[in-house]
């Protein structure tokens, strides 16, 4: 490394030489070399060759802006400070001026250096949008060349992720307009930019959000989500899900729009980290309203939940489909008897059970089987539980038997011959708890002898089978 | 001796006073005795005769006070009787009203805030919408795949193509068979074909670097070698200079094809006056509102007396005839001192304001 700092100094005087193409070309090595390491981008900058390079970026041929541009952006990826450091040699406003050029090339590589400067941080986002970047940059989104409409699309992405009122700008700009006529297009790459900036946008709020869907996305986006491209399915993905977490008018919306269908396919087809924004999508919508919940459920989503719950290594994956799972079924019994039919129960509680996983699964998953099982009157799904769950979620499915069985005999005779009677007497209660109470309520919708029998053999069983 | 008589005379009155005093006395105490009976008698007559009257007057209020009694007693009543019976109309109401209400909040809420059937409807519509998203989505997911197909096998026959092309001298001739056609099998092999058909690709024609694999190559490191720009378009290299003293054939051409600016004056036409002082007519004409001429003023309006509007008669401008009344009001003129009565068929649905309703609610 020494030896590189070095080389910095026997480059930099190469950057004052008069032949262009020598200039140009120790721009360029510079350039490699702090992309390269990150220690490599801060010997650039300690060796003061930044100031010299934003002087001579606004004079020289386009070659050489290149170049320049793209030893900026070499340095600003690595971290803040080191882009910190761009900002303050006054480099954004000959960028910014750079973004103006006629050359495609030229602007291709200073909205490149702008989007990595303003990827760290918001203050640096704010800085970039104050030397007048923004509107620049939808005038880009709109030249023909693929290459630069990309680096415009993706810079805006990372102006408006920081917070509301750099959305608004990259907004107030009129970028949405063009952002949304760019999905149509059949570059992959392309519509994968497009698609995080407007989901950057919507994201922060009711009125963002709005704007974004006014801008009559919405068929169009569903395309996307069948595009062959992973990426860009991701991002359609995250786009729904930013649109449909605000309010239930949106997610109404989408539903009405068969997005819950499309998404539900995305989720089918991909595999890993690709699946969690659709996931969370259904999560969403279904939190809303029971109407809602039971769209996602008439359109076939729980068995794509199901499969990711049980299929997926990841846990955050996993914890994402057992939250998702939880919100459907927790409005109705309706609800929930869709969802305990689906034979997800016991899947959640051995998540729940097992050690190996994370504490923000447990966490999920013991909240999704109560919010589920504190409105499930499905008793057939509810008895495996019986015999493994532990007493704070017995609490739970007892107290949904003590609630169905005093009205229903066809349901306690089942109960009875499926052995959860017995079951239940086995269970040790504190007297005077919530769990003693349901207790005594099933036993009080069976007779004495019965129950008596259960206490004391096996046999008492046979003994009901006959009576 | 006159003493003595004195006395003597008048010890003798006195024994005649005496003795008729003794004599009236006890005719006075009889007469007492008398007088006090006497009075004794009288008052206790005059005490029997007031004590009849106060009696008797006692009778008589005390039906006076029965009858008035009697009367506000039954007036209480009838009060109450009156009030129980509203109470009880009025609870009835209620209870109608409660079951009117019933009967429409459930009808209210079944149709449209919690329509079931609507519901279902939704939830079928959605299904339906569902399937038919999810076939276009298919469709277009299969056309995107057949495009790709049909552009990897353009590009495969292209590239068998250029092949070919390069390899032209490969064919086979009538002496030498060519590496594809081999003498052994029975029909020529499919390159052996494209080479017969292809034309032998020629030196100078570079093909053109395809856009679409500049695209794919990475432009980010800067990998192309930088060029010198050239500063003008030079003349074609092929043609001889001509012999003498000629100017240069590029500033020739720059001259010949200069296009023309022409002056101000050039540029305007002969008639242009004409043709603006005409256009001024036509504007003038077009923003008239009428075509009458300005007539003179004649004489016939002298002596018409200005008739101020309503507005600047009054004394402080706005006036409230035509605002606030709608006659006018002289009282120096009037016979007597009063203004006209009002008498106006009453109307008869005005007559009934507050009292188109039954009046068994105003008892309370």
């Amino acid at each position: 490394i020494v030896a590189l700092v070095g080389v910095m100094a026997l480059l930099r005087p190469l950057l004052l030489d008069v032949v262009p193409t020598i200039q140009q070309t120790a721009a360029l090595a510079l350039g490699r070399l702090a992309s390269y390491n990150d220690e490599l981008a801060e010997a650039v900058v300690k060796g003061d060759i930044l100031p010299q390079l934003v002087c001579s970026l606004s004079e020289q041929n386009r070659f050489y802006k290149k170049a320049a541009a793209f030893v900026l952006r070499a340095v600003g990826k690595h971290s803040p400070q080191l882009a910190q450091a761009i900002v303050q040699c006054g480099a954004l406003e000959t960028l910014v001026i750079c973004l103006e050029d006629f050359d495609p090339g030229v602007k291709e590589a200073a909205a490149w250096a702008l989007g990595y400067i303003a990827r760290h941080n918001s203050e640096l986002s704010q800085a970039v949008v104050d030397a007048g970047a923004v509107p620049l940059l939808v005038l880009c989104i709109q030249e023909p060349e693929i290459a630069l409409k990309r680096i415009a699309a993706s810079t805006l992405s990372d102006i408006s992720k920081h917070s509301p009122e750099l959305a608004q700008t990259v907004v107030d700009a009129g970028a949405i307009a063009h952002l949304a006529q760019m999905i149509l297009n059949p570059d992959a790459k392309l519509k994968r930019q497009v698609l995080s900036a407007l989901s950057q946008i919507a994201k922060h709020s009711v009125d963002l959000a709005e704007l974004v869907v006014e801008a009559e996305i919405f068929p169009v986006v569903l395309t996307c989500l069948k595009d062959s491209d992973e990426y860009v399915k991701k991002n359609g993905a995250t786009l729904t899900r930013e649109i449909a977490k605000h309010t239930p008018e949106l997610s109404q919306l989408i539903v009405n729009a068969g997005g819950v269908a499309a998404v539900i396919d995305c989720i089918g087809s991909c595999r890993g980290t690709v699946r969690l924004p659709g996931i969370m999508m259904l999560g969403y919508v279904a939190a809303h309203s029971e109407n809602l919940s039971m769209a996602v459920i008439v359109s076939k989503g729980i068995p794509p939940l199901c499969t990711c719950l049980i299929e997926e290594n990841e846990d955050h994956i996993k914890a994402a489909a057992a939250w998702a799972l939880g919100q459907v079924g927790r409005h109705t019994p309706e609800h929930a008897r869709a969802v305990a039919v689906a034979n997800v129960l016991p899947t959640l509680l051995s998540m729940y059970m097992d050690t190996h996983s994370s504490e923000d699964l447990q966490v999920k998953a013991k909240k999704a089987l109560k919010n589920i099982l504190q409105k499930c009157t499905y008793l057939p799904a509810l008895e495996p539980l019986l015999h493994d769950a532990p007493p704070n979620i017995l609490k739970h499915i007892v107290g949904q038997f003590s609630k169905v069985l005093p009205h229903d005999s066809k349901a306690r005779r089942l109960f009875v011959t499926t052995g959860g009677l017995k079951k239940v007497q086995e269970i040790k209660a504190e007297p005077g708890s919530l769990l003693q109470e349901y207790i005594n309520t099933i036993n009080n919708c069976y007779p004495e002898e019965i129950v008596r029998q259960y206490l004391k053999t096996p046999a008492g069983e046979k003994l009901v089978l006959l009576s | 001796m006159l003493t003595s008589n004195v006395t003597f005379l008048f010890s003798i009155s006195t024994i005649k006073i005496f003795t008729t005093f003794c004599i009236f006395r006890s005719v006075d105490e009889y007469r007492k005795k008398e007088y006090k009976a006497a009075v004794k008698i009288q008052s206790w007559f005059r005490g029997c005769r007031v004590r009849a009257y106060i009696r008797y007057l006692n009778n008589m209020i005390i039906i006076i006070q029965k009858w008035w009694r009697g009367y506000q007693g039954r007036r209480y009543f009838r009060k109450m009787v009156e009030t129980a019976y509203f109470i009880m109309k009025m609870n009835f109401y209620n209870e109608m009203a409660v079951r009117i209400q019933k009967r429409w909040r459930g009808y209210y809420v079944r149709k449209y805030t919690h329509n079931y059937y609507a519901l279902k409807k939704y939830l079928e519509a959605i299904s339906v919408n569902n399937e038919i998203v999810r076939k276009e989505l298919n469709e277009y997911a299969e056309m995107k795949e057949k495009e790709k197909e049909k552009k990897d096998l353009e590009k495969k026959e292209k590239e068998k193509e250029h092949q070919a092309r390069k390899m032209h001298y490969l064919l086979s001739t009538e002496q030498i068979a060519g590496i594809y056609n081999s003498p052994f099998s029975k029909s020529a092999d499919p390159m052996e074909l494209l080479l017969r058909k292809s034309k032998p690709l020629s030196h100078s024609q570079q093909p053109a670097k395809n856009h679409l694999i500049c695209e794919l190559c990475d432009r980010s490191n800067c990998t192309r070698s930088p060029t010198f720009p050239a500063a003008q378009p030079l003349p074609p290299i092929g043609r001889q200079k001509p012999q003498g003293p000629f100017r240069d054939a590029a500033e020739v051409l720059r001259q010949r094809y200069k296009p023309l600016e022409p002056t101000l004056r050039v540029a305007a036409s002969i008639n242009s006056l004409e043709k603006a002082r005409e256009e001024i007519k036509r504007e003038e004409w077009r923003n008239r509102v009428h075509d009458n001429e300005f007539l003179p003023f004649s004489s016939y309006h002298k002596n018409e007396k200005y008739d101020p509007s309503i507005h600047r008669s009054g004394k402080y401008g706005q006036e409230t005839y035509g605002v606030k009344h709608f006659r006018e009001v002289q009282p120096k003129k009037w016979i007597a001192d009063k203004d006209f009565q009002t008498v106006l068929p009453s109307i008869v649905l005005f007559e009934r304001f507050g009292k188109t309703y039954s009046r068994t609610g105003q008892i309370v």
